[in-house]
């Protein structure tokens, strides 16, 4: 962390003068492929609902770990948010009802029980504040180095099955006529998601990470021609929004997490405009 | 044509596709019951049945991705039975208008291991180059897979399932949301197809105007086989008339 301190003191940015700065740097820096990547692939298999409702699944497995005590309540949020997603897969495939009912009723029994078990005993639910909102200027450089290791397993995932997941997204029938195991590719981005999400949830904030997850693609969207611009516009528009995002909050003083997501929607509403001209 | 033997009835010395016995059910209701059927290497044969006949339950069966009673089998020319290889081009291909992907991302997507999302190089550009331009479409390599129109869709998925070269190819109502100009076109690229790579063709239609001049053998299902003959002698049958309502012999 020293040579990063070093390396980026070198800039000599009112901005980066404090340490806490310098780590939330960081930090978005590496959020910006993380999510650049994950989301491009979330819209296209049609999962922005089923994103948003793991975060809330997630916050149950929080309030949970605090109940049990736990030094580590995130490790609860990411169990619970796996279960949930399996579970909301192995549901799926056995009933008729459209997916997003069925991410319906998961994600509203998850946030009742999250509520539920957060105000037993009549406690007080301030202290679950900081999940829902999120401050990325918290970030430790031990959590630097999970967000770096999960970046990494995420790029290893990408290299090797995100042909098959585009397809499995596409065009599910067809994929399986060409021997592709539908379902087991479709458990396994949930899963990933679901690790994602709770993870970055600390710093993000459950209220807005979902923005995260859909907007840099969904721009990307409005002015890309073939995945190869979806990659590269994604992760530009998270990158771009991250960095500025954290400059700007730092100035304002309001939520990094929020500011972001506002940075992100400027985006979507100027690339759809640009869609618009090129008709 | 090559195999002129193939219409004779005789199954040797031809490769051959045989269904024998095949039956499915949901649960406990029957969807196909005792399914008999040979195709031979060349043939175009269409499956044509009313809606919810099993058209599309006996494509899934073939292909593997439902469980069936009864036995599959193909055997190559003089050889031995052998794992089949299918290609397929599925029905009424609901790709969503914004999807930034292009067809050459689709054909890397089903054709490599290579990511997509990098830069692929310029030898496997020619390769879809090659590969397209069996179905005459080497202009749509780089349109989004939204933007093609049902016909370029088509031709494009016709592409890609001839990739690898399959020896059955199967395709689910290739000539719905076409039009007749399309229809036309596909048909005699499927024609054209079948003599240059010899391969059998099994469709599913609803589109019986392309039967005589096309297709040499035509199937009537209805949960069974009600008719198999050459497309005159189904579409004459009682039992065509019988099962599409229309009363009375004949057309």
């Amino acid at each position: 962390m020293s040579v990063w301190y070093a390396f980026l003191d070198l800039f000599s940015m009112p901005w980066l003068s404090m340490d806490f700065m310098k780590n939330a740097f960081l930090a978005v820096l590496l959020m910006a492929p993380l999510f650049g990547i994950l989301s491009t692939m979330v819209v296209t298999g049609k999962m922005s609902f089923f994103s948003d409702a793991l975060g809330h699944s997630g916050f149950t497995g929080i309030a949970i770990g605090v109940l049990c005590g736990s030094a580590f309540p995130i490790c609860w949020a990411v169990l619970l948010a796996v279960a949930f997603a399996l579970l909301f897969s192995f549901v799926r495939r056995r009933t008729s009802h459209a997916s997003e009912t069925i991410i319906s009723v998961f994600s509203s029994t998850a946030v009742a029980l999250g509520i539920f078990i957060a105000t037993m005993n009549g406690s007080s639910f301030t202290k679950f504040n900081r999940y829902l909102i999120g401050d990325i200027l918290s970030v430790s450089s031990g959590e630097i180095g999970l967000l770096a290791i999960v970046l990494v397993l995420v790029l290893v995932l990408w290299v090797f099955a995100s042909n098959r997941l585009v397809l499995t997204a596409v065009h599910p029938q067809l994929a399986s006529s060409r021997g592709i195991p539908v379902g087991g590719y479709e458990t396994l981005f949930t899963v990933s998601i679901a690790v994602v999400v709770t993870l970055a949830m600390n710093w993000v904030g459950l209220m807005v990470i979902n923005s995260l997850l859909v907007l840099p693609a969904a721009s990307a969207r409005n002015v890309a021609r073939n995945l190869r611009q979806y990659h590269l516009f994604s992760f530009l528009f998270a990158l771009f929004a991250g960095v500025a995002g954290l400059v700007t909050s730092y100035y304002l003083g309001s939520s990094t997490g929020a500011v972001i997501s506002l940075y992100l929607a400027l985006c979507f509403a100027v690339t759809f405009c640009l869609r618009k001209c090129r008709g | 044509m090559k195999h002129t033997h193939c219409n004779c009835g005789g199954c040797h010395d031809s490769c051959c596709l045989k269904i024998e016995d095949l039956s499915v059910r949901f649960g406990t209701e029957p969807v196909l019951e005792h399914i008999d059927l040979h195709m031979h290497c060349g043939q175009i044969v269409a499956l044509i049945g009313p809606n919810g006949a099993g058209k599309s339950t006996l494509i899934k069966a073939i292909l593997g991705q439902r469980e069936y009673e009864g036995k599959i089998v193909f055997t190559p020319a003089g050889g031995t039975a052998q794992t089949l290889r299918i290609g397929y081009v599925p029905q009424s291909p609901a790709f969503d208008r914004g999807d930034p992907i292009s067809v050459q991302d689709l054909f890397a997507c089903c054709l490599t291991r290579r990511p997509a999302f990098l830069p692929l190089g310029k030898s496997f550009r020619k390769k879809v180059l090659e590969s397209l331009a069996r179905v005459h479409g080497e202009n749509l390599i780089d349109k989004r897979i939204g933007d093609l129109s049902g016909g370029e869709l088509q031709r494009v998925l016709l592409a890609l399932a001839l990739e690898p070269m399959p020896q059955l190819l199967i395709l689910d109502e290739p000539l719905s949301g076409v039009d007749v100009e399309g229809m036309e076109t596909l048909m005699q690229m499927l024609d054209e197809i079948r003599k240059t790579c010899d391969l059998s063709i099994l469709m599913t239609t609803h589109d019986f105007s392309m039967l005589e001049r096309y297709c040499d053998r035509v199937v009537l299902l209805s949960h069974k086989i009600l008719k198999k003959g050459t497309p005159l002698e189904v579409l004459d049958s009682e039992e065509f008339a019988e099962a599409f309502h229309m009363g009375g012999g004949g057309r």
